[in-house]
């Protein structure tokens, strides 16, 4: 075979992806708004229902879908270049469920009236906790299968902890509350949702994707990598902390979403030259326009109780992630 | 131009001791090889002199400061590495694989520049790979995949090489041309030590040996003096006819003693 380089389309079709979802997501609900009421709101005026519709719940929501399926896309294609490991992603390796963990604790404990930082803050330090305790379990082992077995011990660790705390809890609308943190969801967000999920965003993705030569070096294994001036162990914290704070702040606005970053980097792989570094920015926007899209899928699917953004999510990326796991072996 | 020194090393992994206290030198302009059987500890050795390894024991210096000191970059400019029987994670390009090599000269966000992809190709022709460019590297045989990764190393145009077994899974043909090659990088005035296990190669391309046996280093001279028939007998345990075809030293292991 010869060699791949990046399809000369990849970025101006993501970027064409992420406005049809943008615009998509703005125009498209369960209320349907006629186009020329949603552009007498755009344009500043309109009637106060649809300016309630479209200001204040469709676009944090958007924004929201953006931020959260970016991070989620970009922690999924940085976890399997540093790992080197296809199958690795937030919620595969216990991050999501554990930020997840944390934001429940916040709730439960009665933290996030307190302080409204304490909700994010928590979710960013459990998942930090267990991607250092991942990194501990796996240790230098390069095992695929080791990796992911640590992954869902800690994934099903925050779980438990997550289902006592419904278990616990004596507050029935509590425990709805708690639920959806399992399931995860854009609905009902607010402004200060996305004041809350933005910086995080940003500062994990500033974190991650300063790190791609990292991850092109490591194709060589740790040995490898260091040889050729990578300073591994600042790389590690650098990408621990970006993980953390980014998955953090998104799992504090959206609850726990799997799979967008395990779907995101291997559909974008066979575009570029499969070097890890070439797919981060592509599976960010990727994911963004993703999971945006698959938002609107679930307040378009006519059901009684509007479907949470996180089963629809797993339900697509779990076939996904057993037809690479059968064929990873024979691939690498 | 760089010297590499190693005084009183001593590497542990885990609670085994690898190397107990080795003391040497390596000079530029000289092949030096590396023998002795497995585990006596040369792959700990050299993984030492770069600094992949913590020292229990002992210090590293490149060209006078100590290695502690030198940033990870600082060393991967001055000496390249090739490790022992490498795996590649992802399917990239040969290409791609071998402008790893430039990493450790260019800023985080920089790009490959005109210069760098001419010590890329330079390095492809001189592992004679400069026909694969273009092929996937996970796809290449053995052989030539070996070949891809020793154009890897030498892409860093580092005063120093440092192979970790470059002839493993070569056929004879092929192990010539390594040979050769690293003999030809040591006479363009480069550090060049490799560890090896064919004692015949070793005996006829090297300037230097150095016999490894459980940590220490028992045997350090020109070929001649290190390969003697009670060193290998001592070392490796075997017996060994030592002799000569057209002025070249000729190694054939014959049976256990």
């Amino acid at each position: 075979m010869s060699a791949r380089r990046r399809h000369p389309l990849l970025l101006p079709l993501l970027l064409l992806l992420l406005v049809l979802a943008a615009c998509g997501s703005v125009t498209l609900g369960a209320v349907p708004i006629a186009p020329s009421r949603l552009l007498a709101v755009m344009t500043g005026g309109g009637d106060d229902v649809a300016r309630a519709i479209v200001i204040d719940l469709r676009l944090p929501r958007m924004a929201l879908g953006l931020l959260v399926g970016g991070m989620l896309g970009l922690s999924g294609a940085v976890l399997q270049g540093y790992l080197r490991n296809p199958l690795a992603e937030p919620s595969v390796l216990g991050a999501s469920n554990a930020a997840a963990l944390g934001a429940v604790c916040a709730l439960y404990f009665g933290l996030a009236q307190m302080h409204v930082l304490a909700l994010p803050l928590l979710a960013i330090l459990v998942a930090l906790i267990a991607i250092g305790g991942l990194f501990l379990l796996a240790g230098p082992s390069e095992s695929p299968l080791t990796l992911i077995l640590a992954g869902i011990a800690i994934a099903t660790l925050a779980g438990a902890g997550i289902s006592l705390s419904l278990n616990l809890s004596s507050n029935p609308f509590a425990a709805m509350e708690i639920m959806s943190w399992l399931m995860g969801s854009l609905e009902n967000r607010s402004y200060a949702h996305v004041l809350t999920a933005l910086p995080c965003v940003l500062i994990g993705a500033a974190l991650l994707i300063a790190d791609g030569r990292t991850l092109d070096a490591l194709t060589l294994g740790e040995d490898g990598a260091q040889a050729l001036g990578i300073d591994l162990r600042r790389a590690r914290l650098r990408l621990m902390l970006g993980v953390a704070i980014g998955v953090g702040g998104a799992v504090a606005v959206s609850g726990s979403i799997g799979f967008v970053g395990l779907i995101v980097p291997h559909l974008i792989r066979p575009l570029t030259d499969r070097s890890p570094s070439a797919i981060l920015v592509p599976s960010m926007l990727g994911g963004a326009a993703l999971l945006t899209f698959a938002d609107i899928g679930v307040r378009l699917i006519p059901t009684t109780n509007e479907l949470k953004l996180g089963v629809l999510t797993s339900l697509l990326g779990v076939p996904v992630f057993l037809v690479h796991l059968m064929r990873e072996r024979r691939l690498w | 131009m760089v010297t590499i020194r190693a005084q009183h090393i001593v590497v542990e992994l885990g609670r085994h001791p690898a190397v107990r206290g080795v003391s040497l030198d390596l000079y530029p302009g000289q092949l030096v090889g590396i023998i002795g059987p497995n585990g006596a500890g040369k792959s700990s050795l050299i993984r030492a002199m770069l600094g992949l390894v913590p020292l229990s024991g002992g210090a590293v210096s490149i060209d006078g400061s100590d290695i502690s000191r030198l940033t990870r970059r600082d060393v991967a400019r001055q000496v390249a590495y090739l490790p022992q029987g490498q795996t590649l994670h992802w399917p990239l390009s040969v290409e791609r694989l071998v402008a790893l090599g430039r990493l450790p000269h260019l800023g985080p966000l920089s790009r490959l520049t005109a210069a760098d992809e001419a010590m890329v190709d330079a390095a492809l022709t001189r592992a004679d790979v400069l026909h694969l460019k273009g092929r996937i590297a996970t796809e290449l045989s053995g052989g030539e995949r070996a070949r891809v990764l020793l154009a890897r190393a030498l892409a860093v145009g580092a005063p120093a090489l440092i192979a970790d077994e470059p002839l493993a899974a070569l056929d004879p043909g092929h192990q010539i041309d390594v040979m050769d090659l690293l003999r030809a990088q040591a006479r363009s005035a480069a550090l060049v030590a490799t560890v090896l296990h064919d004692l015949g190669m070793a005996a006829r391309y090297c300037d230097r040996l150095i016999l490894m046996d459980r940590g220490e280093a028992v045997a350090d001279g020109p070929p001649a003096a290190v390969l003697t028939r009670a060193n290998l007998a001592h070392v490796y345990g075997i017996d060994a006819w030592i002799g000569e075809e057209a002025g070249r030293p000729v190694i054939l292991p014959l049976s256990r003693v």
